[in-house]
C-alpha cells in the first residue's frame, strides 16, 4: 500500500472555469478551525413492541467549517437515524429524542420550536438522501422543486426566482441549464437527477450539509463525478459535510475525519489517515480488512462473523464483544466502555473485549 | 459403422473458434458464440412485414458477444448499467431466447437439445440474484424454497428432501433448525445464504451469480465471498459473476470480460486484464473506482458525454461516441464492428481502433502514485 500523499490536483479533470465560479455568490473563504456543528451526548429511542430501541445512544462530535466528516456503520448502527435527528425530523411517535444538544452556529436546534426549525431544514442545515431516484416528485418541474426551498428560505419570486434556480442547477455543472429546469425528473437521467438533488441540497446556501449514502445506486463513472462535484462545492463554499456510509472507498476519498459506529454508539474516531493506518478497535479493523482491493491482488478476506445485534436487545456491556476475536473473560465484556481519547483526536471506545492493545491504554480508564 | 460416427458429431457439435476464446471444449463448461439480443422498441405499424408508420427501433443489449466458461473457474462480467451484463446472464439461463448466436453446454449447442436435454441443462445452470429481500417468497418456509428445486426435479421422497435440505443449510453456514423459518426471519446476508442453499440443491456445474453482494452490508460482503469460492472449490463449480464493483471481480474471477453498449471491449485473465489494460474504457473504468486508502489519489479517467442509449448503438465500434480521442469518420472501424485483437502473447483481448486504446498519459496508475 502506499503511503506517499499526493495533493498535485488532478491533471485529466478538466479545471473549472472562472465562469461557473461565478454564478453563486460562493465567495466564503474556507475557515479549518471554526466549529459549525457540536452534537453533544445525543440520544434517541423508539418505543417499540420488543421494547425500548436504543438508535443513537450517546454520541457527541464536532464538525469544522469546510470539513468532510464521514459516519461509517452497518445497518442498524444508527447512523441514519443521526442524521435524522440533526435535522429532527425523527417520526415521533415512536421515536424521541431523549437528550444531548445539537448546536449549528451556536443554536441549539433542539430547544427550537417547531416553525423555527422549519427555516433552518433546508437552509442552514440541508439534507441529500439516499436514493437520488425516488427523491424527486416526478409530478413537478425541476424548477418547481429546486425553487421551492429558495421561495420559502429566501422569499424571491417570479423571474429572479428562476434566475436563482438556474444559478443553482449550474453550480451542479447541470449543462443548458435554463432548459433542464423546466424538464420534469423522468426526462433527465440518473447522474443528471442526481446532482438536481445535490442542487436542491446547496441550494440556500447551508453551513452543513449531511449526504445518507448519496451514490449507493449509482454507476461507477458517475459516482466518482458526482463525489468531485461535492468535493468542488465544497471548496467554493467552505460547507461542512457529513457523509453517511457504509462504504470505506467513499471515506477514503472524501473524509478528512471519520466516526465509527456500532449498535448506536461511536467506537473509534479520528482523522481519516489515522483510522486507515492505525485503527484500534476491532471492529474498525475489520471492516477496513473484509474489503477487496482494487489496487492489487487480495488474499482471502477477513469476515466479520455473526450479526449485527439488535438494538432493543443489545448485550451488556460491550456491544461489540459477542463478534470479537480476541481473547477476554466474560466480566471484561460486561464492563460498559467509555470513549477516550488515546492520542491527539484519536478516540477509541477502549475495552478488553474489542481493543487488542488495551493494556497499553488501561491507564486511561479505570475499569 | 457410419450412422454411429454422424449420431456422435450431432450430439457433440463442434464449437467454433472465436477470438478471445481460449478455452478448449473439454475445459469448459459454457461457451457462448456470436450472441446476440436485441429488443424492438417503438415499434412501427406495419403490414406484411412492411413499416408503413414510424420506424421500429432496435434496443441492442447485447450483440455479438463470445467466451467461454472454463470449468470450475470465475468469468467475470463488469460494466455499468445498461451494458447488457444482466442480459447476457439471462440469456444463459434460458430466462431469455438470443436474437442469433448460439450457447454450448459441454460442447452441445443448447438450442438443439432435446427436453431432456434441456431439463438437465436447467439443473446444472443455477442463478443467484442481487437482492435477497426480493428474490424470495415472502410466503414460504426455507425448507420449502431450499426444497423446491428437489421436489421438480428429483424423485426423492419428503423425508430424503428435508434431510438434503437441512445438509444444504449447513454447508452454507445455517441451522437445520432453521428450515421451518420464513424468510422475513433471517437478515439480509442469511437469506443470501438460503438463495445460495437453492442453487446448490441439484448440484449445478455453474452458477450465474448477478450481483451477489451489492445488496449486502460491508461485513456481511466478506462473508458471502469467502463461502462463493469455499464452495467453489469443494464442489468444482463454475461462476459466471456479474458485477459493477471492480474490487470485487478482481478478487472472485480468473477471467474478466468488460463490456460496453452490449460489447465485449476487453477480455483476459483477471491478472494481466488489471494490470496493464488497455481500453480506454477499462481505464476509465479503474479509474473512477473508490480508492482503498486515503492515501491512493487517482487521477481520473473523464470520458466525454453520458453513457450512450443501446438503442440504434453506431454500426461501427460502439465506443466512438465516448472516446476522447478524435474519431476518423472514413475509418473502416468508424462503419464496420473491430474485432478482438490479442494483446502480447498472454490471454489478454481488446477492440483496437485508433481511438479505443488508451494512450501512456491515460494509463490508470491503480496505485495513484
Amino acid at each position: 500500500m502506499t503511503t506517499k500523499s499526493k495533493k498535485s490536483s488532478s491533471k485529466k479533470t478538466p479545471k473549472r472555469s472562472s465562469k461557473t465560479s461565478k454564478v453563486a455568490d460562493f465567495g466564503r473563504k474556507t475557515v479549518r478551525d471554526e466549529v459549525v456543528l457540536s452534537v453533544k451526548d445525543l440520544k434517541t429511542q423508539f418505543s417499540t413492541k420488543w421494547g425500548t430501541v436504543k438508535a443513537v445512544d450517546g454520541i457527541s462530535f464536532d464538525l469544522k467549517k469546510g470539513e468532510t466528516l464521514g459516519i461509517v456503520g452497518e445497518s442498524g448502527s444508527g447512523k441514519s437515524v443521526t442524521s435524522l435527528s440533526l435535522m429532527r425530523l425523527v417520526p415521533s411517535p415512536p421515536g424521541e429524542i431523549v437528550s444531548g444538544e445539537v448546536n449549528l452556529n451556536g443554536r441549539d436546534l433542539l430547544k427550537l420550536s417547531e416553525k423555527e426549525m422549519t427555516e433552518i431544514r433546508g437552509g442552514e442545515i440541508s439534507l441529500i438522501l439516499q436514493d437520488p431516484m425516488t427523491a424527486l416528485n416526478p409530478c413537478f418541474s425541476i424548477e418547481d422543486q429546486v425553487g421551492e426551498g429558495i421561495r420559502i428560505h429566501q422569499g424571491i419570486k417570479g423571474k429572479s426566482l428562476f434566475d436563482k434556480v438556474v444559478d443553482a442547477l449550474k453550480s451542479v455543472r447541470i449543462p443548458a441549464a435554463d432548459q433542464r429546469a423546466k424538464d420534469y425528473p423522468h426526462q433527465l437521467s440518473g447522474g443528471m437527477r442526481q446532482r438536481v438533488v445535490g442542487a436542491i441540497g446547496i441550494s440556500s446556501n447551508p453551513s452543513v450539509i449531511i449526504a445518507d449514502e448519496p451514490t449507493t445506486s449509482l454507476d461507477v463513472t458517475i459516482q466518482g463525478a458526482y463525489l468531485r462535484l461535492l468535493k468542488q462545492i465544497q471548496e467554493e463554499t467552505g460547507v461542512g459535510i457529513i457523509f453517511i456510509t457504509h462504504d470505506f472507498g467513499i471515506v477514503a476519498k472524501m473524509c478528512d475525519r471519520v466516526a465509527v459506529m456500532y449498535a448506536g454508539r461511536i467506537v473509534e474516531s479520528a482523522d481519516v489517515r489515522t483510522i486507515f493506518n492505525n485503527p484500534l478497535h476491532e471492529y474498525t479493523k475489520a471492516l477496513i480488512e473484509s474489503v477487496p482491493k482494487l489496487e492489487q491482488k487480495t488474499g482471502r478476506l477477513t469476515q466479520i462473523e455473526g450479526q449485527p445485534p439488535a438494538l432493543w436487545d443489545l448485550p451488556e456491556g460491550d456491544s461489540f464483544a459477542p463478534r470479537s476475536t480476541l481473547k477476554f473473560s466474560e466480566k471484561d465484556a460486561k464492563i460498559r466502555p467509555e470513549l477516550v481519547e488515546v492520542s491527539k483526536d484519536h478516540f477509541v471506545q477502549l475495552s478488553r473485549s474489542s481493543v487488542k492493545d488495551f493494556k497499553k491504554y488501561a491507564h486511561l480508564v479505570n475499569y | 459403422m457410419s450412422t454411429k460416427t454422424e449420431k456422435n458429431t450431432n450430439s457433440k457439435s463442434i464449437v467454433p473458434n472465436e477470438l478471445g476464446c481460449t478455452t478448449s471444449t473439454k475445459d469448459s463448461i459454457v461457451q457462448v458464440r456470436n450472441l446476440r439480443k436485441h429488443y424492438e422498441v417503438n415499434k412501427a405499424l406495419s403490414f406484411f412485414g412492411k413499416d408503413i408508420i414510424g420506424k421500429t427501433d432496435l434496443l441492442k443489449a447485447v450483440d455479438n458477444v463470445s467466451f467461454d466458461v472454463p470449468k470450475g473457474k470465475t468469468f467475470g462480467l463488469v460494466g455499468e448499467s445498461g451494458c447488457g451484463k444482466t442480459t447476457t446472464g439471462k440469456l444463459i439461463l434460458q430466462l431469455e431466447n438470443p436474437t442469433a448466436g448460439e450457447i454450448y453446454f459441454q460442447g452441445e449447442d443448447v438450442a438443439s437439445m432435446s427436453k431432456a436435454g434441456l431439463v438437465e441443462y436447467r439443473k446444472s445452470v443455477q442463478a443467484v440474484f442481487q437482492d435477497p429481500w426480493a428474490s424470495l417468497n415472502p410466503r414460504m418456509r426455507v425448507k420449502d424454497i431450499v426444497g423446491e428445486p428437489l421436489q421438480i426435479a428429483t424423485t426423492m421422497t419428503k423425508d430424503q428432501i428435508a434431510k438434503k435440505v437441512g445438509e444444504l443449510l449447513e454447508e452454507v453456514g445455517l441451522n437445520e433448525y432453521q428450515s421451518n423459518f420464513y424468510p422475513h426471519e433471517f437478515s439480509g446476508g442469511q437469506r443470501q445464504r438460503i438463495g445460495i442453499a437453492r442453487a446448490l440443491a441439484l448440484n449445478p456445474k455453474l452458477i450465474i451469480l448477478d450481483e451477489p453482494v451489492s445488496a449486502l452490508d460491508v461485513s456481511i460482503r466478506a462473508q458471502i465471498m469467502n463461502l462463493l469460492v469455499d464452495l467453489q472449490n469443494e464442489h468444482d463449480l463454475a461462476y459466471v459473476l456479474i458485477a459493477h464493483n471492480l474490487a470485487t471481480v478482481r478478487y472472485m474471477c480468473h477471467r474478466t470480460a468488460v463490456m460496453y453498449l452490449g460489447v465485449i471491449q476487453e477480455m483476459g485473465d483477471t491478472e494481466t486484464v488489471f494490470n496493464n489494460p488497455q481500453h480506454i474504457y477499462t481505464n476509465a473504468l479503474m479509474s473512477a473506482a473508490l480508492p482503498s486508502h486515503p492515501d491512493i489519489d487517482r487521477d481520473e479517467l473523464v470520458l466525454p458525454g453520458e453513457v450512450v442509449s443501446p438503442i440504434n448503438p453506431p454500426d461501427g465500434d460502439v465506443f466512438q461516441t465516448r472516446t476522447p480521442l478524435k474519431v476518423d469518420t472514413k475509418h473502416k472501424y468508424a462503419n464496420s464492428r473491430p474485432p478482438l485483437v490479442q494483446v502480447g502473447k498472454k490471454d489478454h483481448w481488446v477492440i483496437e481502433t485508433p481511438w479505443s486504446i488508451a494512450t501512456k498519459e491515460m494509463k490508470v496508475n491503480l496505485a495513484g502514485i
